[in-house]
């Protein structure tokens, strides 16, 4: 059995408390979406969900820890949303799911933003000050073990998501999207774990030569970091010329969605081999009905099994997809199971 | 399929021809009915079922008489009772339970409901919503019903195998209350699948729960199908195999772009057309109507033609609302007496020349 480490994609849903009082602040238009220059009483309102998204992690025993993605209105597009050489234009389908988001139209260069950097440097704030004022034990104690974790959209998908009006060619949009994600990682705090979340892999499978540029542009993001690197696919598996050049990109993992499809995903790691770690997404981000930390168990036991021939150091488990879809107290249990299943392990060892 | 559609011709109806007018079924509500279901909804205010109830049937009654004073053939009461297309009958339908909001968009969010056991009929759903606006109404009163196959795309599903199950067992349950409606008197109804859009693939589920709605239901019972906002080449032209009466079809908001979708092979159904755009607030001229009605025209006879807005027209300021659905009407009439007048040819070719 590899090492469990208890972790998720990101991307969770506000507290309710927060739809509410954000329901007033913000308004309902499309212009009244997280913009990157938000006024001081809605900062604040973040400010204190991503803190409450912190000691949930924390109390329920994670062991990376994630800043929530909570200011991530328009989902993985958030940074392109929110730059400044970008127009947000009309409300879009996200992928084939019932949600929507603002089609990010590139105009101008992408350069530096420092937006992602800045949520990360709040969350070392908040988790060094409840290091310090905690008078529980037994968060004080969870807190000298857990790690922080970035997520950004993966080169690829975060293309696919935007619209370009400036740099004119698939190839070098592809190239800039990259390049600006390298810039917004270099600029990050410590991390431990670097999540790049990839959907668009799986969606919207690319073609001959745009897969292999593809997972060159995962492995310039990956490069930026001083962090374990994680590529995160899911809604499927990868079609098999697609995972094989992923496997070239420097990554420290790539993630699999079990909950979507099995079959595929054996398939690959066993036919064209898997990094040293895996990411197994085996809880459902996107339905309420829950896992219990024992079924999670049996299927890392499960896919251990079925993948002879890799041989993980590092499984971490997770949801499959960002778990915004979810009523909050459903999130709150499927982070607990996770780190429930994860645990288990340390309990018996 | 059968001609059901001449028995809602109005008496004093004014031409030869008869392009249908009606609505897709939501309406603005005013600010007093939001208001008043925020006072029943707080528990310290004095506002009690009856007052909430008193509330809800003046809106109903008011709504509808804004619709036959728009002219319209055909009316609905603008579904005053009812708040969201899911959550309104997923808390009438035994085996859904509500979790918590979840995000739409942004910070926007809807309840949406969680499927934990096998879905049962617990009493009916609309029958008393038909019954009050039929019983205000001077007009025939069309009854918009969410499908099974929307009803169980956008929920969580935690009980059943598949989406096509649950979509399936929720059809049974759509098939009962259509049976009430027809005994309460109801005659048109619309059932509303905006989920086929997001997943044509699964055109042939909604197929198969069409099958099952309409099974035992007189042929003389007109039944609608809305489908909005998506790829219609990747439903037609397999959908022309559901047994529905009619089609009613978002096509204004892309400008006509997919008409010609319908028009190979040919559209053997009768056709809603949605010729006012419900997603701009300007109000078309009746000239700019008139047009829209023709492109019809290009792809049914008028005998098998039925004018509506794109989509529910909730989101628009109500003088909008109504303003577009008055031009609307006043279109259908010049376009029905220029077609008695000969000066309208009907077919493709003619009327796309002008």
């Amino acid at each position: 059995m590899p090492e469990l480490v208890a972790t998720s994609p990101g991307l969770f849903p506000l507290p309710d408390w927060a739809k509410d009082r954000l329901s007033d602040q913000k308004g309902h238009q499309k212009h009244d979406l997280i913009s990157g220059d938000e006024g001081k009483e809605i900062v604040e309102t973040y400010e204190e969900a991503r803190s409450e998204a912190i000691d949930r992690q924390r109390d329920a025993g994670l062991d990376l820890i994630g800043e929530g993605q909570l200011r991530w209105d328009d989902m993985l597009a958030h940074p392109l949303a929110v730059h400044d050489n970008v127009e947000t234009r009309g409300i879009v389908r996200y992928y084939d799911n019932n949600n929507f988001y603002r089609d990010p139209v590139v105009t101008g260069d992408l350069t530096f933003d420092g937006d992602v950097a800045a949520e990360l440097e709040a969350a070392v704030e908040l988790r060094s000050t409840s290091r310090q004022h905690s008078s529980s034990s037994e968060t004080a104690a969870a807190a000298e073990t857990d790690s922080l974790q970035a997520v950004l959209p993966g080169p690829y998908s975060l293309a696919d998501l935007a619209t370009d009006e400036h740099y004119g060619d698939e190839a070098e949009f592809l190239d800039a999207v990259a390049d600006f994600l390298v810039g917004e990682a270099e600029a990050f705090p410590d991390v431990e774990t670097l999540f790049l979340l990839e959907p668009s892999l799986v969606e919207n499978a690319p073609g001959d030569g745009v897969d292999e540029r593809a997972s060159e542009a995962i492995d310039a993001v990956a490069d930026a970091v001083d962090a374990e690197v994680v590529a995160h696919t899911y809604w499927g598996a990868l079609d098999e010329k697609v995972y094989a050049h992923l496997l070239d990109a420097d990554v420290d993992a790539v993630g699999f969605d079990f909950v979507a499809d099995q079959a595929d995903n054996l398939y690959n790691i066993n036919e064209y081999g898997a990094t040293d770690d895996v990411a197994l997404g085996l809880v459902n981000g996107q339905n309420t009905l829950m896992e219990d930390a024992d079924a999670i168990r049996e299927r890392v036991e499960w896919v251990d099994e079925q993948t002879p021939g890799a041989d993980f150091g590092k499984a971490y488990l997770t949801a499959n997809a960002g778990l915004f879809y979810l009523p909050y107290s459903e999130f709150e249990q499927k982070l607990q199971a996770l780190a429930d299943a994860a645990s288990a392990q340390e309990v018996k060892a | 399929m059968t001609d059901n559609k001449e028995q809602f011709r109005p008496a004093d109806h004014p031409n030869d021809s008869f392009i249908l007018t009606t609505v897709v079924g939501s309406y603005p509500k005013p600010k007093w009915l939001d208001r008043a279901r925020d006072l029943y909804e707080d528990e310290d205010a004095d506002f009690d079922e009856n007052a909430w109830q008193e509330a809800k049937d003046d809106g109903s009654r008011l709504i509808t008489n804004e619709h036959e004073r728009a002219g319209l053939d055909v009316v609905v009461d603008g579904e005053m009772r009812r708040n969201e297309m899911v959550e309104f009958f997923a808390d009438r339908i035994e085996g859904y339970e509500f979790k918590g909001p979840v995000k739409v968009w942004g910070h926007n969010t809807f309840d949406k409901p969680s499927v934990v056991g096998d879905v049962e009929y617990d009493g009916s759903w609309l029958v008393d919503e038909y019954e009050f606006t039929a019983s205000v109404a001077d007009r025939p009163v069309k009854v918009p019903i969410t499908g099974p196959y929307t009803l169980a795309s956008w929920c969580f599903n935690e009980a059943y195998e598949d989406d096509a199950a649950l979509a399936n067992d929720l059809a049974d349950l759509v098939n009962e209350e259509v049976e009430k409606l027809v005994e309460a008197g109801a005659r048109y109804i619309q059932i509303d699948e905006p989920a086929l859009a997001t997943t044509p693939d699964d055109h042939a589920i909604v197929g198969d729960c069409l099958e099952r709605i309409v099974d035992d239901i007189p042929e003389d019972v007109r039944i609608g199908l809305h489908v909005c906002y998506g790829d219609y080449f990747r439903i037609y032209p397999e959908i022309l195999e559901f047994p529905v009466d009619e089609f009613d079809l978002e096509l204004a908001n892309g400008e006509y772009e997919q008409l010609d979708v319908f028009t190979e092979p040919e559209f053997t159904a009768d056709l809603a057309l949605g010729v006012t755009d419900v997603h701009v607030a300007e109000v078309e001229s009746v000239e700019a109507i008139k047009e829209n009605i023709k492109k019809g025209l290009e792809v049914v006879p008028p005998e098998r033609l039925v004018v509506s807005p794109d989509c529910g027209l909730k989101l628009l300021p109500r003088e909008v609302a109504y303003e577009k659905t008055a031009k609307m009407v006043e279109a259908a009439r010049e376009v029905e007496a220029e077609l008695d007048e000969g000066e309208i040819e009907v077919g493709r070719g003619a009327v796309a020349d002008d």
